[in-house]
């Protein structure tokens, strides 16, 4: 891409090890930054707020351990959030590791909430295969694409599912997407067709691309993107936890990284001069 | 025979399911929901059908000595160990064939399936993609310079949002007053980020949208029929 | 002996981490050992959920308890078999019947969302009137919203030559799609070194017990 070979480049080497350090130290040393929550997470944040005790409310886990440091605190977060209001949690995963994620949040939230009961409370009703085509015959049908949870239990067992039919019977959709299969498709079925309020996480990557459904349409109420959205949400809960506590670092890397591009740009423009020099 | 029929079942469905949007009423609804669980299932087989394509692509490569052959015996042995883990003793929530496996459970605290999820698939895939992390910035450094209006702009919109998406930005610009916090760097990047990002974006999903009513359209009436492979 | 094998577990975790790490330093024997055993471990993964979750809970159990109710899903359980034949060159072009069927409900299906949830939904979002809102930097980006979106929107028309109005309106597409681009790249960045920090609370929380985890 650039044309700089006379000026020495900094060891790629040396890069990784002052991201490493960036990173590091700011874990070990809290600095404490503060954190101002942003229009999108306050709007997700109100949508979980408003619904009336007992509501069935959707979170779809889709995402992996790729994605966990990211959309774990997030999904954590959330969960405990409803939990407090108490919703009864629906949970499905477009992914197959999203089942795992699923089970993970409500284990480490259990010493907090030790009189929620499975199958009462929240219920975990796996994976399935199929993306859009799926959230499709869920807002057609939903106990024939999940008849038993991901443990194998019939629903019908189950007092959580009672009068869970199609996506009307829901207060809201929350999905914590990696990629595709995910929020998107969450859009385009469960609130563009099935008009059922739509919100969820996404990772950095993703965040961008998906601000524009966060629109007059209301295909997204809100939207939590990247690790700064997690901490926002768990200032907003009062319930400080990684992705508070990952804040200080991230902001140390990304000024370590504004400097590197600032040093590649001076030594751009330096290498420039130098060849105007000698014509 | 080979490419008709297959055309024909693309044709077919496709229509299927546009109609039953307009007319959701029998037999258009009933059997779109039906082809929705089908749909499921031949997905489900999919998914097999790409692990048996690893075995087979692996197995040639230790059959054929490849380079770095002795690496995929590895591939074999570490998906068959943790097949078999799932199918004896199940997963966390599932029964297995031999149940769930409480013996070997109540020595190493998680059925063995769980037990290699978590202590070695999870880090593993974490941190293949937290290498991302150097390998940005160090790609940051060598090619984002500022030589054209455009780079700038493309530049400057990164090192904005980078600074006022963290709380450092809000630290740097906190002292302003109230009547110019609109410069503060949280501000500026939440404006970046809801005008001209979602302009951008949305340009690309009206634009990308448009592309896929067109390829759906080409798949539905046999004119694309690249999925039908070879001869 | 619980606890020795959940401390046990910690360690290979550690020892996984450093050699996916290594390859930073650069490609090695390591690195490819962890590579080789994240894939085949990922792959059973993928089998062993799809087999619980989806194909037991849909085909076999509902064909096993109420085989004559459920006679239809012989049907996909067929095709889902034909799926598997194309790993056998010369059946090949027995699989293309199941693709057919998920092509062509996929194809229908993305012309209608597509449709409504991609260009008519999002058409309708960008007709605003800058001119009522609340304040002056709303004003603002609304001009800039409708602007940018229109203008980046005729920067994908390629069926004529990039001149004159058109040309102009493209360009300005592309200043739009670049400043797009820069707030894509500032949230990568946010996002890989969110992974980055996962990483470093394991090494130094689960591990070392540095931090609180």
């Amino acid at each position: 891409m650039t044309n700089n070979k006379k000026v020495k480049q900094i060891d790629r080497r040396i890069i990784f090890l002052l991201i490493f350090i960036g990173v590091a130290l700011p874990l070990l040393i809290t600095i404490g930054f503060k954190i101002e929550v942003t229009e999108n997470v306050q709007k997700a944040y109100d949508l979980v707020n408003s619904l009336p005790p007992n509501t069935k409310v959707l979170i779809s886990f889709d995402y992996d351990p790729a994605s966990k440091p990211e959309l774990h605190p997030m999904a954590k977060a959330v969960v405990k959030h409803c939990l407090e209001r108490d919703y009864q949690i629906i949970c499905t995963a477009l992914w197959p590791m999203g089942v795992r994620m699923c089970s993970d949040t409500f284990e480490s939230l259990e010493k907090d909430f030790p009189n929620k009961k499975y199958g009462i409370d929240f219920v975990n009703l796996g994976y399935k295969v199929g993306g859009k085509i799926t959230i499709q015959k869920m807002g057609r049908d939903f106990r024939s694409v999940f008849p038993t949870d991901t443990g194998g239990i019939n629903i019908d067992e189950m007092p959580i599912m009672d009068g869970v039919t199609d996506f009307s019977d829901l207060g809201f959709v929350f999905s914590f997407s990696a990629g595709d299969p995910g929020i998107k498709d969450w859009v385009m079925i469960a609130h563009d067709t099935y008009s059922v309020l739509t919100s969820g996480g996404t990772t950095g990557v993703s965040a961008p691309a998906m601000l524009p459904y966060v629109n007059e349409q209301g295909q997204l109420t809100g939207l939590l993107g990247a690790l700064k959205a997690a901490a926002e949400y768990e200032l907003l809960i009062d319930s400080p936890g990684s992705a508070t506590n990952g804040m200080d670092a991230q902001s140390i890397a990304h000024l370590i990284i504004i400097i590197f591009i600032v040093i590649g740009n001076v030594n751009f423009y330096k290498n420039r001069k130098k060849n105007r020099e000698r014509g | 025979m080979k490419r008709k029929i297959p055309l024909i079942i693309t044709f077919v469905v496709g229509l299927l399911v546009i109609t039953s949007d307009f007319i959701p009423h029998k037999p258009f609804g009933t059997l779109v929901s039906g082809l929705e669980n089908w749909f499921m299932i031949i997905s489900a087989f999919a998914i097999l059908l790409g692990t048996l394509s690893l075995i087979k692509v692996s197995v040639l490569k230790i059959k054929f000595k490849n380079e770095n052959w002795k690496y995929y015996i590895l591939t074999l042995v570490s998906f068959f160990v943790m097949l078999l883990f799932g199918l004896f003793w199940g997963t966390k929530t599932q029964s297995g064939l031999f149940g769930h496996g409480e013996a070997i459970s109540s020595i190493i605290g998680l059925k063995p399936f769980d037990y290699l999820f978590e202590n070695i698939y999870e880090h593993l895939q974490a941190t293949m993609f937290s290498l991302l992390a150097f390998f940005i910035a160090s790609a940051a450094y060598r090619a984002f310079i500022a030589k054209s209006f455009e780079s700038n702009l493309l530049l400057g919109a990164a090192i904005l949002v980078m600074l006022g998406g963290t709380s450092i930005g809000s630290y740097l610009t906190g002292w302003l007053p109230e009547s110019l916090k609109f410069l503060h760097l949280p501000n500026i990047a939440a404006f970046i980020m809801k005008y001209p990002n979602t302009a951008g974006q949305r340009a690309i999903i009206v634009g990308a949208g448009l592309g896929i009513i067109g390829s759906s359209l080409r798949i539905i009436l046999g004119i694309e029929r690249s999925y039908l492979g070879g001869s | 002996m619980e606890l020795f094998y959940s401390r046990l577990g910690v360690w290979i975790g550690v020892l996984f981490t450093f050699a996916i790490f290594s390859f930073l330093y650069k490609d090695n024997p390591f690195y490819k050992v962890a590579e080789q055993i994240f894939i085949g471990l990922s792959a059973a993964f993928w089998v062993v959920i799809t087999i619980y979750d989806t194909l037991i809970p849909n085909l076999f159990k509902p064909l096993s308890e109420n085989f004559g109710g459920n006679i239809i899903l012989l049907i996909p359980a067929f095709l889902g078999v034909l799926m598997l034949i194309r790993i056998i060159p010369k059946l090949e072009w027995l699989s293309r019947f199941p693709i057919a069927l998920l092509i062509g409900t996929t194809a229908g299906i993305s012309f209608l969302r597509y449709l409504k949830s991609d260009v008519l939904n999002q058409l309708t979002a960008t007709m605003l009137n800058p001119f009522a809102a609340s304040d002056w930097i709303s004003m603002i980006g609304e001009i800039l919203l409708i602007v940018g979106t229109i203008c980046g929107v005729l920067y994908f028309y390629f069926s004529k030559k990039h001149e004159g109005a058109l040309g102009t309106s493209a360009k300005i597409g592309i200043y739009f799609l670049m400043v797009s681009f820069g707030a894509a790249f500032g949230y990568t960045v946010m996002g890989r070194i969110s992974l980055l920090i996962g990483r470093l609370q394991f090494l130094m929380g689960d591990w070392l017990n540095l931090i609180a985890h």
